[in-house]
């Protein structure tokens, strides 16, 4: 049995992780130029700051980009099939990649409104997944 | 840029059991260097691409030695499909710097008929292309990453699965006019939305075959070129615009690098768009030959769907695309994807493409790209 890929936190994203376990949505945003920024990284790419604070984000978003994979990257996948891949535009700006759960894959389109949930897919990892708001 | 491509050389694209990664490089280096009435000793600079199936730490280095050369110029590029088309941009900076005078340019993989006794290699076609830490744990294969692209487009600019469709149709009339190539059964518009559905809007069809396969080429300065028994190909322009390596980080999904990268070519190649014969565009994906279209300025933003569906894309249309039949139907041997666009440029220009020849081509544009048309490498190429 594969397993699927579980996320390796590094020293930039460890406590993006830890949030994750507790529910809730960090970012990372520069205290010079105030961009939130994803991925986590040691310095801003709008303005090569090395100062930020983690905030804790909405955690709401919209639908920028969505597929429904019908053919898995691997057999850990296989049992998910048909499942929605989409890009999620942070209201805070960043764009993420999630899935939409909790809804028929169909019914996912851009510029639907989305919040995140938690998905505690093992004991010390969570992975922020989004519904559809209505939901 | 004073220099030129003075011999090309590839194997058959498809299942190649008989050959490993390095013969495939070493038969495809052989038939560059007879094309150019050379021998290895003339070789002083080695370029590759890597390789799926063989993992050597030092990949350039690894082939230099199995052709039993000393380059004083070796370099793998690691820019995936848009690695080739760098290579030809870069090895003319080293010709022109008097790193080396003349560069062989190698790629070649098994990926096809070589992946069943690699089980390491499972691994590697499960991550794909993604961000291992976030966006591989969302599960998408690497037909979802364009898919995502496709879908931004069909959204802002109207584009529709069966324009898409038409491309693969039309790359696939081309490779019915290559024996080299991979897929050579004719297919209908119909056949490519009636394939299987891998993700959502991709089919089965708009995706790239996967194969076996080598290439190779061979650069000098345009001086040395006139010596060499064939009419030199001189490179008249080159650009790159890498926009980083994931999807997910693409400051807008409909809008490539290749508006970058296409426009220093043109610029330093002091040429336009509407003057080029024939264009080799990287076709992983159907949808990734529509971005290449608008980004490189061959249509406006948001026309590339109907340009390709009104058939413009045919020997016989306004621009015609990949005479060889493409990754789509040429094949895609992975790590060499992009090298068989040059290859074919360069014939085209000769004209020694037989029952695909484009009638008096003398100005071709290649272009490569890698990731989900994350890095980008534009090559103009003329007699």
């Amino acid at each position: 049995m594969i397993e699927k890929p579980l996320p390796l936190p590094t020293t930039d994203s460890e406590p993006y992780w830890r949030g994750a376990l507790h529910d809730e949505l960090l970012l990372q945003k520069c205290v010079t130029c105030s961009n939130y920024r994803f991925f986590p990284r040691h310095l801003c790419p709008f303005c090569g700051s090395v100062d930020f604070e983690w905030q804790a984000a909405a955690g709401t978003g919209t639908v920028y980009a969505v597929t429904v994979v019908h053919r898995a990257p691997s057999k850990s996948f296989i049992a998910d099939c048909p499942y929605v891949v989409a890009l999620i535009e942070l209201d805070e700006g960043p764009r993420m990649m999630s899935n939409v759960v909790g809804s028929p894959p169909e019914a996912v389109k851009i510029g639907q409104r989305v919040h995140v949930v938690f998905d505690h897919i093992a004991d010390d990892v969570a992975l922020p997944k989004f519904q559809l708001e209505n939901n | 840029m004073a220099v030129a491509i003075i011999g090309v050389g590839d194997t058959p694209v498809g299942k190649l059991p008989e050959w490993s990664s390095m013969p495939l490089h070493a038969e495809a280096t052989r038939l560059a260097l007879e094309d150019a009435g050379l021998t290895l000793k003339d070789i002083d600079g080695v370029i590759t691409a890597g390789s799926r199936l063989e993992g050597f730490l030092m990949h350039s280095a690894s082939y230099a030695e199995y052709l039993g050369i000393i380059p004083s110029y070796s370099d793998t590029m690691g820019l995936g499909g848009a690695s080739h088309c760098a290579a030809i941009r870069h090895a003319g900076a080293v010709i022109e710097a008097g790193l080396a005078t003349m560069v062989l340019v190698a790629s070649g993989d098994n990926l096809a008929t070589g992946m069943s006794r690699q089980r390491a290699v499972e691994n590697l076609s499960s991550t794909g292309a993604g961000h291992p830490e976030f966006e591989n744990p969302y599960g998408p294969p690497i037909p979802a990453l364009y898919a995502l692209i496709a879908n931004r487009h069909m959204q802002m600019y109207n584009t529709q699965p069966e324009q898409m469709a038409a491309v693969a149709v039309t790359m696939r009339e081309h490779a019915c006019r290559n024996p080299n190539a991979h897929k050579r059964d004719p297919i209908t518009v119909d056949d490519v939305l009636s394939s299987k559905l891998i993700s959502t809007p991709l089919h089965l069809l708009d995706c790239s075959v996967i194969s076996d396969g080598g290439g190779a080429f061979i650069l000098t300065s345009a001086d040395r070129a006139r010596e060499i028994r064939k009419d030199p190909v001189y490179v008249l322009g080159t650009g790159e615009a890498h926009t980083g390596e994931h999807v997910t980080t693409m400051p807008e999904l409909t809008q490539t690098g290749a508006r970058l990268s296409g426009k220093q070519a043109f610029a330093s190649a002091g040429l336009a768009p509407d003057q080029v014969d024939v264009a080799m565009l990287y076709d992983s994906f159907t949808i990734a030959v529509l971005l290449q279209l608008e980004d490189l300025g061959f249509c406006k933003k948001g026309e590339a769907g109907s340009f390709a569906a009104s058939g413009q894309l045919r020997l016989d249309g306004e621009l015609p695309v990949n005479t060889h039949g493409g990754c789509l139907s040429h094949g895609h041997p992975g790590k060499p994807g992009g090298i068989f666009h040059i290859i074919e440029a360069v014939r085209q220009l000769r004209g020694e493409a037989g029952e695909r020849q484009v009638p008096n081509a003398s100005l071709a544009l290649v272009h490569g790209s890698g990731g989900a048309l994350a890095t980008h490498a534009t090559v103009i190429l003329g007699v």
